[in-house]
């Protein structure tokens, strides 16, 4: 019996639900494409790209071969920065660490920049289970969080969305005139309604996009300087970061913010590449270091080089399978190809979709900017799935009958007489049984009067 | 020189105008070419769904069929890569390295090996070519769009010695059209989209036909072209360097 069952999300069903709407469907596809032109464009303005990109997969590749050293090294330097500095095992002790803090200090008014960390570790959710309100306060995550929805897409969050949707909610949570969708209007209006947020918030949550061990400081990059506005102000800061974003030296950071912003977006540098070493005086800053499967993710050969990541996006900009299935169809706070290489390390009962959910292109592996073998693995974690039960079953009995023709010449014939065979074959491989999938957008092929066998035999007489 | 033609599952059964192109062709340049005749598929459906240990009979009857070339040759990039970096047959190592070596998909071979310089064909017709992203960017048959790097393309090189040909531009140059094998079947609404898209890029350049250098795409493409009653044709590339199709 088949560990995958039907209660799972099932990527293939959301896709084609997404799909549904073709207008949002090629307006999402052109959006993220143009991301990835910016990319190729940015990229071919430094004739060392390529070297650039090999550059920080070894300085990457030393990290995770040493990581251990390093964050002692790191933990030791912030220490007497004067940081606090914690360490997580899992989400929930990441979650309870930040709320003593935030209860240490009477609770107050909380600001949060972009933090992919603590939408891994559901922290707003949880938050919200003690009562406690936290403001996100980069635009885009900000919008999904007043619609009450995860992140789309790890640099550009609420991508789905359309202008007229986004002037739908601020009409409702901010205020602003009903059926107003400019976006000069729209982002106006959330200056204002985040300014008032940051002026009066006690404590500021930030993300950590490197943190340096031989300094014990660290980077958060955005675009809108909400990080630095939320730190600036607020008596508390608490960085949170998954122990893989370290990085030996400062000097490693001429590799990676010219690859960062270049990968996302096609920027040379994000607006803000924020430095943070100490608490300034009378400020407290936290640092939470979090594993969360990390280390067991790191003890996986065929797996551990996807801790290389920088958090870019430029594989889900160019992803094909990405643009027309969005990113709420991965399930996962990071879409696309490098979330489904990264969830089933999480959970592969959960996640075993989306290894799945690829054509193998490779697109992704050629922009990434620590080269990542994204599409190995993805093929790769097929393997695993398949041997450790969690495929669903229709496919793995069509899979076995597959095997067992083409491994025959005498039953591949046979089957294959008129050109049936793949087309039997086809409808068995698809998650559930349906009636022949190929057929719904697609004609078949249409059979030839002979296979390529017999009208050899007929004109090539010389073998057998 | 002793060539083992290859010729996968689906051109076999649904193309075999492909697999006589590919032949022909390759005999006009001298070459002692043979099928072996108790070939069946390279094992790719199954290993691209996860299970690769299922494709084991597969791989054993790929090196029966074989090990005694000099060269293997198939016109489809995909089927290829698969060989070359999955074929496994524990106990026999050394024909699985020659075969993993000596493995080539049809354009390569005759830019790398045969090093073809003309060719006698014509092909008066306004062409789209799609590139199979296994071909592209696994066997380098063409520089790829996401790399800072030289511009080159052997089927293009190949393509540029038929007379009257006219290559149209497409707006995404190597983007995946979508078949993705099982993809086909498991992710059928994504593939049909991408499909779509794939041959509007064609259509909106003014292509009357689409060729690529895998069968496995050009049978996805087709399947849409006809669905949408489009008068857009699909053709191999081996068929218009044989100067042959009609």
């Amino acid at each position: 019996m088949s560990k995958a069952h039907n209660s799972v999300p099932d990527h293939a069903e959301a896709a084609a639900k997404f799909l549904q709407d073709q207008e949002r469907a090629n307006w999402h596809d052109k959006a993220l494409w143009f991301n990835r032109q910016k990319r190729d464009v940015s990229a071919n303005l430094i004739p060392d790209w390529e070297l650039l990109r090999e550059t920080a997969s070894q300085i990457k590749d030393n990290v995770l071969a040493n990581l251990d050293e390093y964050l002692v090294q790191f933990e030791q330097n912030a220490l007497q920065n004067g940081i606090h500095v914690h360490w997580a095992a899992d989400a929930a002790e990441h979650n309870e660490i930040v709320l003593q803090i935030i209860q240490e200090h009477g609770v107050g008014k909380l600001v949060k920049s972009k933090s992919m960390l603590t939408e891994e570790c559901h922290l707003n959710e949880f938050l919200a289970t003690q009562g406690i309100d936290i403001i996100d306060t980069d635009l885009g995550e900000r919008i999904v969080q007043l619609a009450k929805e995860p992140p789309s897409h790890i640099v550009l969050p609420s991508i789905h969305k359309r202008k007229e949707e986004v002037g739908e909610l601020f009409h409702q949570h901010l205020g602003t005139e009903k059926g107003a969708s400019d976006p000069a209007y729209l982002t106006e209006a959330a200056r204002v309604h985040l300014r008032e947020k940051f002026l009066t918030a006690d404590i500021a949550i930030t993300g950590v996009n490197f943190a340096i061990a031989e300094t014990g400081g660290f980077v958060v990059c955005t675009n809108e300087g909400n990080a630095d506005m939320g730190v600036h102000l607020a008596k508390v800061h608490i960085a949170c970061m998954g122990i893989e974003k370290i990085i030996p030296k400062a000097e490693h950071l001429g590799v990676f913010l010219r690859l960062l912003a270049r990968s996302a977006t096609g920027q040379p540098i994000t607006t803000y590449s924020s430095h943070f070493h100490r608490p300034r005086a009378g400020q407290e800053m936290h640092l939470v270091l979090v594993d969360n499967g990390r280390s067991a993710h790191l003890g996986r050969k065929d797996f551990y080089n996807s801790l290389k990541c920088i958090r870019c996006g430029a594989c889900i900009n160019t992803c094909p399978v990405y643009r027309r299935s969005g990113g709420h169809s991965y399930h996962y706070a990071i879409s696309g190809p490098i979330g489904a290489i990264l969830a089933p390390n999480r959970d592969m009962r959960e996640y075993a979709d989306l290894p799945f959910a690829s054509t193998l292109c490779g697109s992704c592996s050629n922009v990434c900017p620590v080269k990542i073998d994204i599409h190995n693995q993805l093929y790769q974690w097929r393997q695993v799935l398949a041997a450790e039960d969690y495929v669903p079953k229709t496919k793995k009995d069509g899979i076995q009958v597959m095997a067992k023709v083409l491994s025959s010449p005498t039953l591949y014939r046979v089957a294959g007489k008129s050109g049936r065979l793949m087309m039997r074959l086809l409808p068995g491989l698809a998650n559930n049984k349906a009636l022949n999938p190929w057929a719904r957008q697609r004609e078949m092929p249409q059979p030839p009067k002979e296979t390529f066998r017999d009208w050899y035999k007929k004109n090539r007489p010389k073998d057998e | 020189m002793k060539v083992g033609l290859f010729i996968p599952c689906y051109i076999d059964q649904f193309y075999p105008q492909v697999a006589v192109a590919t032949l022909q062709l390759l005999e006009k340049f001298g070459l002692d070419v043979e099928y072996p005749m108790q070939q069946t598929c390279c094992g790719q459906p199954m290993a691209n769904s996860g299970f690769g240990a299922a494709s084991a009979g597969c791989d054993t009857l790929f090196v029966q069929n074989f090990a005694a070339y000099d060269y293997i040759v198939a016109p489809s990039g995909s089927c290829v890569l698969h060989i070359k970096e999955h074929l496994h047959v524990d106990k026999d190592p050394e024909a699985v390295s020659h075969i993993r070596n000596r493995i080539y998909e049809l354009c390569e071979f005759l830019t790398d090996v045969v090093q073809v310089k003309e060719l006698v064909a014509n092909f008066p017709h306004k062409v789209g070519f799609h590139i199979g992203c296994h071909g592209q960017r696994g066997l380098h048959l063409a520089q790829m769009s996401e790399l800072v790097a030289p511009d080159f393309s052997k089927p293009g090189y190949l393509l540029g010695l038929v007379q009257g040909i006219e290559l149209i531009e497409l707006s995404r140059k190597d983007e995946c059209c979508g078949f993705g094998g099982t993809f086909c079947v498991s992710e059928a609404a994504v593939s049909a989209k991408m499909g779509q898209d794939r041959v509007q890029d064609h259509v909106e350049h003014g292509a009357e036909y689409i060729t690529g250098t895998d069968t496995s795409c050009l049978m996805h493409l087709e399947g849409i072209l006809r669905r949408q009653k489009r008068p857009v044709k699909v053709v191999h590339i081996a068929e218009i360097l044989n100067g042959q199709y009609e």
